[in-house]
């Protein structure tokens, strides 16, 4: 997957997740929890979701990784492309 | 006794499968319209089931109700359409002294099944199971989303009590308004039992499982050719109140918790016991301070099974023998079963009698079964009977529990 295949799946997540929200707008270098209404349990979601949509599993360790989208490319994009 | 210790309806939020709000729910009852409709779910397949129509948006954003539960979205639609009703300035509330009853048949089934549903489509995967599994579970799970979503800080739970919840979520709120553990009582039930196939399939092992070629027709106590139960979901939270507190604000008033009663059959699993039954109407009317004849509406259980309403019948027979006024209905013929909800459904439905004198009937009872004969039985049409001083409301459960609720006028 390229970089923005990998943006467009994590925005059809985002999008399931946070159903109010408008990713649209989105500034890819600041935090999802500083733009959006989300919380750990969304960041939870999120690696579920990735886990069910793509079989990528991510260790506890890793998730301040998916704190935006720019750095959630970056670190998907290995694993998304094994 | 003091009006402190008088506790009163003031508000009624529910939905029902034949109606989202006490006066269409009223009128669908006064009209003959039956909320039963055909009903799929997975594995089970084919049935029939009351199924809620409720604007659940009204209330809660789609995240929220992507997180809750059925059960908690029920909840909070029926809560806040209870406050809205009530007329209570919800700014002013100190929410710290409002707490929050809901009973309920059973929780967290349906949350259950769907987690096993999605972990067998990934080989059952138990890294791919919910995180959310917990919060939706757990027993209190429809009390709490209502504090969540109305950031009430006062006491919350459910009340797991078979068929017999929804009166024993409104008992609650009527014990703690008297102890003084709260000033408002957000107390009532609900259910989401229809999205889950185990409850389907387990009445269906029993043989008690309601079927008819026409839906509005499969539930119909009393009826010679009744066949068993109609599955349905709904809520009914009521807004309870000091008599004190609420004539100090010039509330519109419902009716006033007279009477109520729990107790246990101590008997049988599922077998009902009209001796217990009767007891516990009996415990009911002395708290009340009534005699059996001062009851103007029974308001009853039965659920279509083929004892389940002769039982009832003889318990209410033992009791209200020889009470010529008093008038005996059924709501359960319109919506079907609405499990933990349906007590208060059923008490809700009838409120409306104090003030319109009218009751409403029995629907769908085709060939009066000989054995549920008593007199009274309005049946088929409503029927007007002057002034309604007093209904009392049965609803009974699964493993012998047994509650009734006796509701009066309140000339203010």
């Amino acid at each position: 997957m390229t970089g923005q295949e990998i943006r467009e799946a994590v925005i059809s997540i985002l999008s399931d997740i946070a159903p109010d929200e408008n990713f649209a707008s989105m500034k890819d270098e600041i935090s999802f929890r500083d733009q959006f209404e989300m919380d750990s349990m969304d960041l939870l979601d999120i690696v579920l979701e990735l886990r069910k949509r793509y079989r990528v599993q991510i260790p506890e360790e890793d998730y301040p990784k998916l704190d935006n989208m720019n750095s959630t490319v970056e670190y998907l994009l290995p694993l998304m492309n094994p | 006794m003091d009006d402190s210790q008088r506790i009163v309806i003031t508000g009624v939020g529910l939905t029902a499968p034949n109606g989202n709000n006490l006066a269409d729910f009223r009128a669908a009852l006064l009209n003959g319209k039956s909320g039963i409709s055909p009903y799929e779910i997975r594995y089970f397949g084919k049935t029939l089931a009351g199924v809620c129509h409720f604007d659940a948006a009204k209330y809660q954003k789609k995240k929220d109700l992507r997180r809750g539960t059925r059960a908690g979205s029920i909840a909070i639609y029926c809560a806040n359409e209870a406050v809205l009703d009530s007329g209570i300035d919800w700014s002013t509330v100190d929410t710290s002294q409002v707490g929050v009853f809901v009973g309920i048949t059973e929780h967290g089934n349906v949350e259950t099944e769907n987690e096993i549903h999605n972990i067998k489509q990934f080989d059952y995967d138990c890294s791919t199971w919910s995180h959310f599994h917990n919060p939706r579970t757990v027993a209190n799970n429809p009390a709490g989303e209502i504090t969540l979503n109305l950031r009430i800080t006062g006491p919350h739970y459910c009340l797991g009590a078979a068929c017999a919840a929804g009166n024993a979520g409104v008992i609650q709120g009527v014990q703690m308004l008297r102890l003084g553990e709260v000033d408002l009582a957000l107390a009532g039930g609900v259910s989401e039992s229809i999205h889950t196939f185990g409850i389907f399939a387990a009445f269906a092992a029993e043989n008690a499982l309601a079927r008819h070629e026409n839906p509005t027709k499969a539930s119909r106590p009393f009826d010679k050719n009744r066949n068993g139960i109609v599955i349905s979901e709904g809520g009914c939270i009521l807004t309870l109140e000091r008599f004190s507190d609420a004539k100090k604000r010039g509330a519109k008033i419902y009716g006033e918790i007279a009477g109520y009663a729990m107790n246990s059959d101590a008997s049988d699993f599922v077998l009902p016991n009209p001796e217990r039954q009767a007891q516990c109407m009996e415990k009911a009317l002395k708290k009340a301070g009534l005699e059996p004849e001062q009851i103007d509406l029974v308001s009853t259980h039965a659920t279509a099974t083929p004892s389940g309403d002769i039982q009832e019948i003889a318990a209410i027979r033992q009791v209200f023998n020889g009470s010529k006024k008093t008038y005996i209905n059924n709501t359960k013929s319109f919506i079907g079963h609405a499990m933990g909800s349906v007590g208060v459904l059923e008490l809700a439905g009838n409120l409306p009698s104090f003030s319109d004198g009218v009751v409403h009937p029995t629907i769908n009872c085709e060939n009066l079964d000989p054995d549920c004969e008593i007199d009274n039985l309005v049946i088929g049409t409503p029927k007007s009977v002057g002034n309604v001083h007093y209904i009392l409301n049965n609803s009974f459960g699964m493993v012998g529990i047994n509650s009734v609720v006796v509701v009066g006028k309140v000339n203010v």
